[in-house]
């Protein structure tokens, strides 16, 4: 425990949390339904909680429940309570700011998390977000988590959520994206530590001449249920859509889905589900969809699921690595996914959470 | 230096090696001829230790030492070094990685390792996976870049001339000569080099040359009469006069 925050500093520097202002241009930490700080460090960027944002400024209510629907099952009606806070951050008009803001969902004693975030970047902007959600040790329950996004024209918004919880913890976030003419939108997922459950389908909504990202590193422990994948709805022309999952199971289960949909005129999609199974016990489901619904669409998938090669293993031991070094180098790089355009801060912050995985494998 | 005994090696069950011998002494360089199937690539990958390519009978002792059920990397470490003719793409591993790896071995340091990657032209690609998108010629280059960090004392080759063209043949056909010190009166490394057209000994000399027939040893010779045997005659012919010049 630590900083008279009650929460575990250790935790939150495994998903990317500093509470350093100077690495940081702005910070949110949320425990339980309780927001214990919020600041922004930055002219450009406002932080806050989503209750004190609906306080200062009459519109943010609009925002809520615009794109992801409040009946949409069980969990979305279950967020949708007096009790539910989250964030609420967002860059202003023309803010271009590259230090990330982070946001911590802390998961202490509550049986069930209620969270609601909202997100704007608003038009020109461009905003770099670290999410990292965790739970104490002994924490067991649920983490309901609905996040909308706004990413206006021409803006860009790098959204980068770190997950690290536990064997008891059920996690279920409901996400959902518009990207509007000329904007851009990156989202970078990465769970590598133990978990229940995780089921989540985020969506974007890509309009004119937009760009949808998507990347997701997921490791599947032994007992961890994971069911989670990303979908881009292509809905004007010109949009486009790329979604790359690198899935690895160590005993867990895994359903790797992606869905591309083309709707408008000269959109393209490009989806990419690779599985590595490292354990007998595991499984991993990959199903990539692709749906067009106009004729002048560029859509294509490649999925591929396997084991680790010996031929690779061998020729690294010609090199001189034992086989277990060997082994944890290929899946290190099978783990290292290109991510374009990413800024330098992200970069080493997910590269960080990976390497710290490395003594586990 | 490197001495084969009896050797039988299967792959998925079919016996593919039957009782090779071969004595290789320190300075010496064998160049290793025969049909495609022959077991050429098998005899190799069986001295460093492949585990696909399982030693059913027979023994490999190098530096006097039994290595037959040693694993690669042990192998590696006791001054074993292999060039692959089709070595495999690995995502997300780096070239750059895979050098520091193989400098290790041989003591070497960073600066050594831009030195030769930029002599063999591969500075370009320090950084960008292994072999992924690398072309012939730079598979190659990349290779002989790995074993010249590595600097074995026994280096096996395995067809560093195929689909490389005239300029990267002379590429790595000089760095292969300077790791097998041919151009020193007094050699200390020895090497076995497959090669099928004999291309990469226009750059390189061998002292021996071996054909390798349906796993067998089947003619040992001066290179240079085998390769023009083989190319007038055939493998076939070549074996036969090299029985009758036994006799």
């Amino acid at each position: 425990m630590s900083e008279g925050y009650g929460v575990d500093s250790e935790k939150l520097k495994e998903v990317g949390i500093e509470l350093d202002p100077t690495k940081r241009s702005g910070t949110f930490l949320q425990r339980d339904q309780e927001p214990l700080k919020f600041a922004s460090f930055y002219e450009g960027v406002e932080v806050m909680s989503v209750k004190d944002a609906m306080k200062k400024y009459d519109w943010v209510r609009d925002y809520f429940w615009k794109i992801v629907r409040k009946d949409q099952d069980e969990f979305t009606k279950e967020a949708d309570s007096e009790e539910a806070n989250g964030y609420f951050i967002r860059a202003l008009p023309n803010a271009k700011v590259e230090i990330p803001v982070e946001a911590c969902l802390y998961l202490h004693r509550v049986g069930k998390q209620k969270v609601h975030n909202i997100i704007i970047a608003e038009e020109n902007s461009e905003i770099n977000i670290i999410t990292g959600c965790t739970s104490d040790r002994s924490a067991v329950g649920m983490h309901i988590g609905i996040s909308e996004f706004f990413v206006k024209r021409n803006a860009k918004l790098t959204f980068t959520m770190i997950h690290s919880w536990h064997n008891n913890i059920e996690v279920r976030p409901r996400s959902a994206v518009i990207v509007e003419e000329g904007a851009t939108f990156i989202s970078n997922y990465i769970l590598l530590n133990p978990v229940k459950l995780v089921q989540m389908y985020p969506t974007a909504y890509v309009g004119r001449n937009a760009r949808a990202v998507f990347s997701s590193v997921i490791v599947a422990l032994e007992g961890a249920n994971i069911d989670s994948g990303s979908r881009a709805v292509l809905k004007e022309p010109g949009a486009t859509a790329e979604i790359v999952s690198r899935t690895i199971s160590r005993g867990g289960k895994v359903i790797a889905r992606g869905q591309i949909i083309g709707e408008a005129e000269g959109v393209r999609g490009h989806l990419e589900c690779k599985g590595l199974i490292l354990s007998e016990k595991g499984e991993i489901n990959a199903i990539p969809e692709l749906i067009a619904r106009h004729p002048n669409v560029e859509l294509s998938h490649e999925a591929a699921i396997g084991k680790i090669a010996e031929e690779e293993i061998f020729y690294l031991m010609s090199r001189g690595l034992s086989r277990d070094e060997a082994v944890s180098a290929i899946v290190r790089g099978f783990m290292e996914i290109e991510i374009k355009g990413l800024p330098e801060v992200l970069k080493s912050a997910i590269d960080k959470a990976i390497e710290d995985m490395k003594s586990a494998l | 230096m490197l001495r084969i005994v009896n050797l039988s090696v299967e792959v998925e069950g079919k016996r593919i090696l039957h009782n090779v011998n071969l004595y290789i002494k320190k300075g010496e360089t064998f160049a290793l001829f025969g049909p495609n199937g022959s077991g050429k690539s098998t005899l190799l990958n069986a001295i460093l230790g492949n585990p696909a390519y399982k030693v059913v009978g027979g023994r490999i002792i190098f530096k006097k030492v039994d290595i037959t059920n040693m694993p690669s990397d042990q192998r590696v470490k006791l001054g074993l070094g292999m060039s692959f003719q089709n070595p495999p793409k690995i995502n997300g591993v780096k070239l750059i990685d895979i050098l520091r790896h193989c400098a290790k071995l041989s003591g070497l340091g960073e600066e050594r390792i831009m030195e030769l990657a930029e002599k063999l032209r591969m500075k370009e690609h320090l950084n960008r996976s292994i072999n992924v998108g690398f072309s012939g010629g730079e598979v190659k280059r990349s290779e002989i870049l790995q074993l010249l960090l590595m600097n074995p004392d026994f280096v096996l080759l395995d067809e560093p001339d195929s689909g490389v063209d005239l300029e990267n043949i002379a590429i790595v056909g000089s760095a292969i000569r300077d790791l097998l010190e041919r151009d020193k009166e007094e050699r200390e490394k020895g090497g076995l080099i497959i090669t099928h057209q004999g291309h990469i000994l226009d750059y390189v000399t061998a002292d021996y040359g071996v054909i390798l027939y349906k796993g067998r040893v089947a003619c040992v010779g001066d290179p240079k009469d085998i390769i023009s045997q083989i190319r007038k005659n055939g493998y076939e012919g070549c074996i036969a006069r090299c029985l009758k010049d036994m006799e």
